[in-house]
């Protein structure tokens, strides 16, 4: 199915708000959220639970309309055009979205009557789709029966029915073991190959950091940073450098000379020490710059390292410092602050 | 196709994964079908022999066409709740992100509804046949009697489908059935009118259960016990006209609940 314009981008939101309940001081899930999604990219949306995520999603896909602001899909307006939205995406929520009572066969089979494919292709249909995703075997069997994992490439299949351009995946590995959450990382990467457009929602880093090419970290109902993985890693505090020695009594030394590396100093020149790891750690301006001049000034100065390494602060890192109380605080200005909130 | 053609395919495709449902679970549908039975075993045998009817007769003949409307109003509960059942659950979500018809899950409920009520309503029959019951009019006014009785349950239908989309929670489906009974009995289905109290056995006379149960008498040949109100003297037309007046009433409120449900 051909879009109309794909000059556009694939999802636009725009100071998107949502308030359940009727009382106005009811706290907003969605306040002024803004968001752009290209065609044939995968975007996360980051955040904990309560952030908004799914609000968002079932906003995006018409199942919920929103107080206030825009939001377009496939350039079509959620709220004037549902229908059109309808056409375009698919859907895989939080909460399997297929019939328990019925087998793989009969759930695929009904969506695509449901889609107007036909009797017959719709059969076809759901055949493709199971043998796609490892469940053409499970004959009669209830989808009540069937494994979490199974049940969530079901639900999968069901979102593909229609082979729809943006998809959308609201938590999609929440509740699955290791191997179901590497079966749906599999789907999603091979999906995304074929030119789908993917949103995710998830509370996962290490999922956003696999899945997507953009990350949105949403709390309270907004997007408090947007970006790539790596830049969302350098906007806090950028790369650190660690040294392990072997002998503790040389931290101190060690330490006073990390102090007056130049990639150090221009970095802020804060060294810490951790004296039971035998560790010394500090922000770096210039990670192939620090890293040579490390290894020379200790080589130079006999003392020996059992490890050296430049390292980005993890997703993690930049969550907790996002999120946290103090974040939150100065969440606008992210980008000048220096010092990490967790190390 | 046009857009009333898709309305139709698709409640079609909801009324097949009803079906479906029903092949999954033949216990469910087998027992649905013969508590009906029972209830008209334990009135008629159980609690018939006190029964005397105004002018003699057997009670029999009095109490099956009572039972076969009081069961396709009590129809009301299951409808409501297969679906605050069906709304719980996350495959309604998709139907919702898909561009079908609208209508179609309710179309579908309904269709799967009035279906197991007219084959609960020919088990009824046979019951009663086996039971002694009998019919002394034609054919045409026999299926004119079952006519009457599937507009009521298509009238509860809806109720059932606005109530349960107003209660959402299965939880709250037991609210409703404390209604239902009384509302089921203060009627003319089990006794005549007279027998209560005068302002109750008004009630009772313009209850649209009594005037499907009237009508349905008269058709069927049975003793009509009248009150000689206005209400039980006009039952035929009130069959009509009171089924069609919830419809008017009810179908829009839940058609309208449904749309309405993602705000």
């Amino acid at each position: 199915m051909r879009d109309r314009d794909h000059a556009k981008p694939a999802i636009v939101v725009e100071e998107l708000r949502k308030n359940y309940g009727r009382n106005k001081g009811a706290k907003a899930a969605l306040d002024g959220l803004d968001l752009t999604v290209g065609y044939g990219t995968v975007h996360a949306v980051l955040g904990p639970n309560g952030a908004g995520k799914t609000t968002l999603v079932r906003i995006l896909t018409t199942l919920l309309r929103h107080d206030g602001g825009r939001a377009e899909v496939a350039g079509c307006d959620v709220l004037g055009q549902p229908d059109e939205v309808r056409r375009r995406i698919g859907l895989l929520g939080q909460h399997a979205a297929v019939d328990e009572e019925l087998s793989g066969r009969q759930n695929l089979e009904m969506f695509g009557r449901l889609f107007h494919l036909g009797a017959r292709r719709a059969g076809e249909r759901a055949e493709e789709l199971l043998a796609r995703f490892g469940l053409a075997d499970t004959g009669r069997k209830a989808v009540g029966k069937y494994s979490g994992g199974m049940r969530r490439r079901l639900d999968l299949a069901a979102a593909l029915v229609l082979a729809p351009r943006i998809l959308f995946l609201d938590e999609p590995t929440t509740g699955l073991d290791p191997r179901g959450r590497t079966e749906v990382w599999q789907a999603v990467r091979s999906l995304v190959d074929g030119g789908t457009t993917v949103l995710l929602t998830t509370q996962y880093l290490e999922e956003a950091d696999q899945l997507a090419d953009r990350i949105s970290m949403v709390d309270g109902g907004r997007v408090v940073a947007e970006g790539t993985a790596d830049e969302l890693k350098s906007a806090t505090g950028g790369d650190r450098l660690d040294v392990v020695l072997r002998d503790a009594a040389q931290l101190g030394a060690a330490a006073g000379m990390l102090g007056f590396l130049p990639a150090v100093v221009a970095a802020g020149g804060a060294v810490a020490v951790a004296a039971d790891e035998r560790r010394l750690s500090a922000p770096v301006a210039d990670r192939m710059a620090a890293l040579t001049e490390v290894v020379r000034v200790l080589d130079g100065a006999g003392i020996e390292a059992a490890d050296i390494a430049v390292r980005r602060p993890t997703l993690d890192e930049v969550f907790l410092h996002l999120t946290g109380p103090e974040g939150r605080k100065d969440a606008d200005t992210v980008a000048a602050d220096e010092e990490g909130a967790a190390v | 196709m046009t857009g009333v053609m898709w309305a139709v395919t698709d409640s079609w495709t909801m009324t097949r994964r009803g079906l479906a449902h029903w092949a999954r679970r033949p216990g469910q549908v087998v027992v649905g079908l013969v508590f009906p039975v029972m209830m008209l075993v334990m009135f008629a045998y159980f609690l018939g022999g006190g029964m005397a009817v105004p002018g003699g007769g057997d009670y029999k003949e009095y109490l099956l066409p009572g039972m076969f409307a009081l069961t396709m109003a009590f129809g009301l509960e299951s409808t409501m709740v297969a679906v605050t059942q069906d709304l719980g659950k996350g495959v309604i979500d998709r139907f919702r992100s898909m561009p079908m018809a609208s209508s179609a899950v309710l179309v579908g409920r309904s269709v799967l509804d009035m279906l197991q009520s007219a084959l609960s309503l020919l088990v009824m029959i046979g019951a009663g046949l086996a039971m002694g019951w009998r019919w002394h009019g034609g054919t045409g006014q026999a299926l004119g009697a079952v006519g009457l009785l599937l507009l009521l349950r298509f009238a509860m239908l809806w109720i059932g489908i606005y109530l349960g989309l107003v209660a959402g929670r299965p939880e709250m489906v037991q609210a409703a059935q404390i209604l239902v009974w009384p509302v089921g009995f203060l009627s003319n289905a089990f006794v005549w009118a007279g027998s209560m109290p005068g302002w109750l056995g008004a009630v009772a006379e313009w209850n649209p259960l009594s005037a499907t149960a009237g009508a349905v008498r008269e058709l069927f040949g049975n003793p009509p016990v009248t009150g000689g109100s206005w209400a039980s003297g006009h039952a035929g037309m009130l069959a009509v006209v009171w089924p069609v007046l919830l419809l008017a009433v009810f179908f829009p409120l839940a058609v309208r609940r449904y749309g309405r449900m993602g705000r």
